[in-house]
């Protein structure tokens, strides 16, 4: 009976393979976040290889310099740095743990992105009614790929807003909703870097050539 | 380790951002990106091939401004991690990119018209 139950005594005389206090150390979240922004890093490489790559066949259509409307693009930029701006005031809010403040600075970049998103689609629109559809040539194809999956990030960082915003307002600034701010407003600063290298490249190197 | 005091030194691991921060990075980057723009909009340079050149090398500028003053990157973050897995990182970028276009374009060098017409006759 007891070799199948083991008394007080034999358990601590069992040698111990883990520590009873953990020593500190800060949580990976941030660090892990990060890898996660680096493995999408890759994704978008792999779709601007592409663009490389077949960014000249044409076959017959439209092309960059008569359709593109850099204007544009410019205005959906500027949404876009501003609301990196902005998100940046969120935080400042954040840590002086001001709830009104987080969740006014965090609508107002979810404005911006709203705004960035609508101008992507109604310029999307204008382009398919140009012939210059997905369809339409490998050119064509791999700048919606690389476009579309850009706006896909947008439009599901602003659900995460939302929900955040939510969140906010129901527990207040509490730690683990300040973590979540944080990752958020490292993806929503990571999509604006991307941004930089999908109009240096897609938009305004395509009108030159 | 109570939960109140976890409240006042805010998430741990996580970089102190300021105001002062926030607004460098975003003057410079409004600067990085009108200048590329106002080289395209207003047909500035000659030369398309210059343009490109300069409008790339804002836009790598442009991604450094981002990480120091948005993205609050230093050397020391998270250990040094962040930095390793960065390089790395870009060296898979780099090989992935470089790499595409370099094959890619020796096998349209080694399409001789020949085999395109031989190509375009195939059912």
């Amino acid at each position: 009976m007891n070799s199948v139950n083991p008394t007080a005594d034999q358990v601590d005389e069992t040698p111990v393979f883990y520590l009873k206090e953990e020593p500190h150390h800060a949580p990976g979240t941030l660090l892990g976040f990060w890898i996660y922004l680096m493995s999408d890093c890759l994704i978008f490489a792999a779709l601007f290889a592409t663009r490389a790559v077949v960014g000249s066949n044409y076959m017959g259509s439209p092309l960059p310099k008569d359709v593109f409307n850099i204007e544009l693009i410019l205005v959906s930029t500027f949404c876009l740095l501003f609301s990196s701006i902005t998100y940046g005031f969120a935080v400042l809010q954040m840590q002086q743990n001001k709830v009104n403040g987080t969740l006014m600075w965090l609508a107002i970049t979810g404005l911006l992105g709203a705004a960035f998103i609508g101008i992507e689609l109604y310029e999307f629109n204008h382009l398919i009614h140009a012939g210059a559809s997905p369809q339409s040539s490998a050119s064509w194809s791999s700048f919606y790929a690389l476009v579309g999956t850009h706006g896909l990030h947008v439009s599901f960082g602003l659900l995460w807003m939302v929900v955040l915003m939510v969140q906010v307002k129901m527990y207040a600034l509490t730690v683990a909703n300040m973590r979540r701010l944080f990752c958020l407003s490292m993806f929503w600063h990571f999509l604006d870097l991307v941004w930089l290298g999908v109009f240096s490249l897609v938009y305004l190197t395509g009108v030159l050539l | 380790m109570s939960a109140h005091a976890d409240i006042e030194q805010h998430v741990e691991g996580a970089p102190h951002a300021s105001f002062r921060e926030y607004m460098i990075g975003f003057w410079l980057s409004v600067v990085l990106t009108v200048i590329p723009f106002w080289l395209v909009l207003g047909d500035v340079l000659e030369s398309a091939n210059l343009t490109i050149f300069i409008i790339i090398f804002f836009a790598i500028m442009q991604m450094i401004v981002h990480m120091i003053y948005f993205l609050h990157l230093n050397t020391k973050s998270e250990a040094g991690w962040i930095l390793i897995s960065l390089a790395f990182t870009l060296m898979l970028v780099v090989i992935a990119i470089s790499g595409s276009v370099w094959i890619m374009w020796h096998l349209d060098q080694n399409m001789m018209p020949l085999m395109i017409e031989a190509a375009r006759a195939l059912p």
